[in-house]
């Protein structure tokens, strides 16, 4: 059963959750899939109910309604050695020494003392902190105890991973170090549930979103899929040189309507609406002739604009 | 299990490591050797013989000074002055002055030293010039000094616990008093430390967030009862070396020093045959053999009459039982707060029984087998400490096993309600936790 799965199949399934505080709903019905092998942007503003639906697929708290499987089953207590949690708010035990610490909570994960040590001895070589294994914790800088506390969360090698705010606090070296560290887990087959603000890593990293608002899943998907949804038909043309005017209203004939221009660093840069029954392939050759062409791409919106406009209920706002 | 036990031994090394622990473990033994060797030491100390130069005006007490094994007196026939004077060229310890006085027995008379004099030497002097001027308004009032001393007895009442088979049993309340005490206080005090070392535990976990981890790796309940045994593992460990190295310290002072215990001085028995017909002499010279101990002998006496095994093993049980069931709320404490500061609220209503029983300690001390004695002794709250105290004492079989097993459905019981607070409230923040809250804590379903 767990062999040959298709990378299609969803690790984490979470059905018509939902989960009240005091009166207060954190979580409204919602539900999503995480496919196997993938990593999953879970998005949404700060008290969105994101550590709430969390700590549900972490069975640290059980929802009122609904029910998450994972891999297929109900999820119960015996898959809570399959996952690694890296919480927002980081906490290791102070006046405790590195090395000992992580061995601590590797061994509370499951992993027998001799495996973990194994394991943990090659973590802290690749993420450069094995002069650290005997220092207390206290002792180390705050990315050093990030990387400590990422290895404590990966060690046991768990099918899925939930990082929440993985790159806080860090350097962008190191960040780039555990994006990269992040990857490879993915190519490795593991699952990640990442949870951040950063919507620049999401675009680096994340297969797939859902974005959470007042306790609701309210835009959900793959991410490509999901800025293509927002397509405009806008395109982006950087030249070296200025177009002339003749050309221009040459291409608005062409029904390629010039919507802004601008210049920026030595590049001349038009925003062109690609009218119906045009495509940018002739765009492009009527510029070819006339200019010197540096970049060409779609205009999207970035899933920082999506995530506000979604948000915010209002339509995405395109800069010029 | 296998997690808790991982847990136990986390819990448990890292505290056993602690610097304060190692000075906690050695400091201990010291000081209970200590308060049990230095009364001893101090009375064979000062036995260096100590000068006294008296300066008697009156004449009438001179004769009585007669020098003993420590003190010295000597007679001076200077004026005050020069007696003062001479004194301070000498290198005598003292020098007393017993003016004249005209119509009445001196009754006041000055001590001069050039340190402070002891509180013995005083003892004895004032001891001496009371006797005399006792004999000397005596002897005014026309009676003779010798029929006073005749007619003065001293009492010796021995306690005899006789149990129901029969036999006797020479007791010492002194002693057990002493012991219930000590006792009674050590629950308390331990009970205080150790369990307000899981609730530091606790809150430390909470606040660094680390909680969050382990939380999904363990159950709460296992990470709590973890915390509750490691930390208990090392009240037991601290226990048990300082039994054996208190022991091992008193042994070892004894053997140096049984010689000096010994020859301790004893007081010379006043004779009294006189009046006495024969049988009654053989009774009351037994009595003076007893009179005749120092104190320090009696106690000696009475500490060996104690059953130790008994009460060590007591201890051992309601320190360990108590801590359990104080420990699990104070565990609940610490979940519901997010830092020491906040726990006052929720501390007095925890500890209030325990310092009540602490109160209750003197007044059982006393009334050992009143029904409040027995009462406390057998709920469960109050048990560990009025227990401890009654013990001594000696106490009923079934007291006892009631009292045993009421206090392990009482851990049992707080451990239960504790679990059920303590896993809510470990992952809640930034909220001023009430009582309320605590109670719909408690009904969750997690």
């Amino acid at each position: 059963m767990a062999k040959n799965k298709s990378p299609s199949m969803s690790l984490i399934s979470v059905k018509e959750v939902s989960k009240q505080y005091n009166g207060h709903k954190a979580l409204d019905k919602v539900s999503l899939t995480v496919p196997e092998g993938t990593v999953f942007g879970l998005l949404g503003p700060n008290g969105a109910g994101k550590t709430t639906l969390i700590r549900i697929i972490n069975r640290i708290t059980a929802p009122d309604e609904g029910i998450v499987f994972f891999d297929g089953q109900p999820l119960s207590a015996t898959h809570i050695s399959q996952i690694g949690y890296l919480p927002e708010e980081r906490g290791l035990y102070k006046k405790m020494k590195a090395g000992e610490q992580a061995l601590y909570l590797a061994r509370l994960k499951g992993l027998s003392h001799d495996e973990a040590l194994r394991r943990l001895k090659s973590w802290f070589t690749r993420l450069q902190i094995q002069d650290w294994w005997n220092r207390k914790v206290e002792e180390l800088s705050k990315g050093m105890q990030q990387k400590l506390q990422f290895v404590v969360t990966v060690v046991h090698k768990p099918r899925l991973l939930i990082l929440d705010e993985p790159f806080s606090g860090f350097d962008p070296i190191n960040t780039d170090l555990i994006k990269k560290e992040i990857l490879r887990l993915k190519a490795e087959g593991t699952t990640v549930v990442l949870s951040t603000h950063d919507m620049g890593s999401v675009e680096e990293l994340c297969d797939n979103i859902a974005l959470i608002n007042r306790a609701r899943v309210i835009l959900q998907g793959n991410v490509h899929e999901i800025k293509a949804g927002y397509s405009k038909n806008l395109f982006d043309v950087h030249t070296r040189n200025e177009l002339s005017t003749q050309l221009l209203s040459s291409l608005n004939a062409q029904s390629f309507e010039l919507l802004s221009s601008s210049t920026r660093n030595g590049h001349h840069i038009y925003t062109f609406e690609i009218g119906y029954g045009q495509s940018p392939n002739h765009l492009l050759q009527a510029i070819l002739l006339y200019a010197e062409i540096l970049e060409f791409y779609e205009k999207l919106p970035s899933m920082h604009d999506i995530f506000v406009s979604a948000v915010k209920q209002q339509p995405i706002n395109y800069p010029a | 299990m296998k997690k808790t036990w991982i847990i136990i031994q986390r819990e448990y090394l890292t505290r056993v490591r602690k610097k304060s622990f190692i000075i906690m473990t050695i400091l201990g033994p010291l000081l209970m050797a200590g308060l049990w060797i230095i009364p001893i030491y101090i009375s064979t100390l000062g036995q260096g013989k100590k000068v006294v130069q008296v300066l008697d005006e009156s004449g009438l007490f001179i004769d009585k000074f007669v020098s003993t094994e420590n003190i010295r007196f000597v007679p001076v026939l200077l004026k005050l002055e020069e007696a003062k004077q001479a004194f301070l060229l000498s290198n005598d310890d003292a020098l007393l002055y017993i003016p004249r006085t005209e119509l009445s027995l001196p009754v006041t008379a000055l001590l001069f030293s050039r340190s402070q004099p002891g509180i013995d030497l005083k003892a004895v002097i004032r001891d001496i010039m009371r006797r005399q001027a006792e004999a000397l308004k005596l002897r005014a009032k026309g009676m003779d000094p010798e029929v006073m001393n005749s007619v003065k007895t001293r009492i010796i009442l021995n306690s005899i616990k006789l149990a129901d088979d029969g036999t006797e049993e020479k007791t010492s309340v002194e002693v057990s008093m002493a012991l219930g005490l000590v006792g009674g206080f050590f629950i308390y005090f331990l009970i205080f430390l150790f369990g307000s070392q899981v609730m530091r535990g606790v809150i430390e976990e909470k606040a660094n967030r680390i909680i969050e981890v382990i939380i999904t790796s363990v159950k709460p309940f296992q990470l709590m009862a973890g915390k509750i045994i490691g930390v208990g593992l090392v009240g037991l460990t601290q226990f048990l070396i300082w039994v054996v190295f208190t022991g091992v310290l008193i042994l070892g002072f004894q053997a140096t020093q049984s010689d000096s215990i010994k020859n301790a001085p004893k007081h010379t028995p006043i004779t009294t045959q006189k009046v006495m017909p024969p049988q009654q002499m053989q009774l009351v010279a037994e009595a003076e053999v007893e009179a005749d101990k120092t104190l320090l002998e009696e106690a000696m006496e009475g500490i060996r009459q104690v059953n130790f095994p008994l009460v060590l093993s007591a201890f051992g049980f309601f320190f360990l039982g108590g801590y359990l069931l104080y420990a699990a709320l104070f565990a609940a404490i610490g979940s519901a707060v997010e830092s020491e500061t906040d726990t006052q609220q929720f501390m007095l209503p925890v500890t209030v029984p325990l310092i009540l029983s602490f109160i209750l300690a003197t007044y059982v001390i006393n009334n050992p087998n009143s029904s409040l004695a027995i009462w406390f002794s057998i709920i469960p709250l109050t048990s560990p400490v009025v227990m401890m105290v009654r013990i001594p004492f000696g106490v009923p079989w079934w007291h006892l096993a009631l009292s045993m097993f009421l206090l392990i459905v009482g851990f049992v019981f707080t451990t239960w309600l504790a679990a059920r607070i303590y896993r809510t409230g470990i992952l809640m923040y930034g909220k001023k936790v009430t009582w309320a809250e605590l109670i719909r804590w408690f009904k969750y379903k997690v």
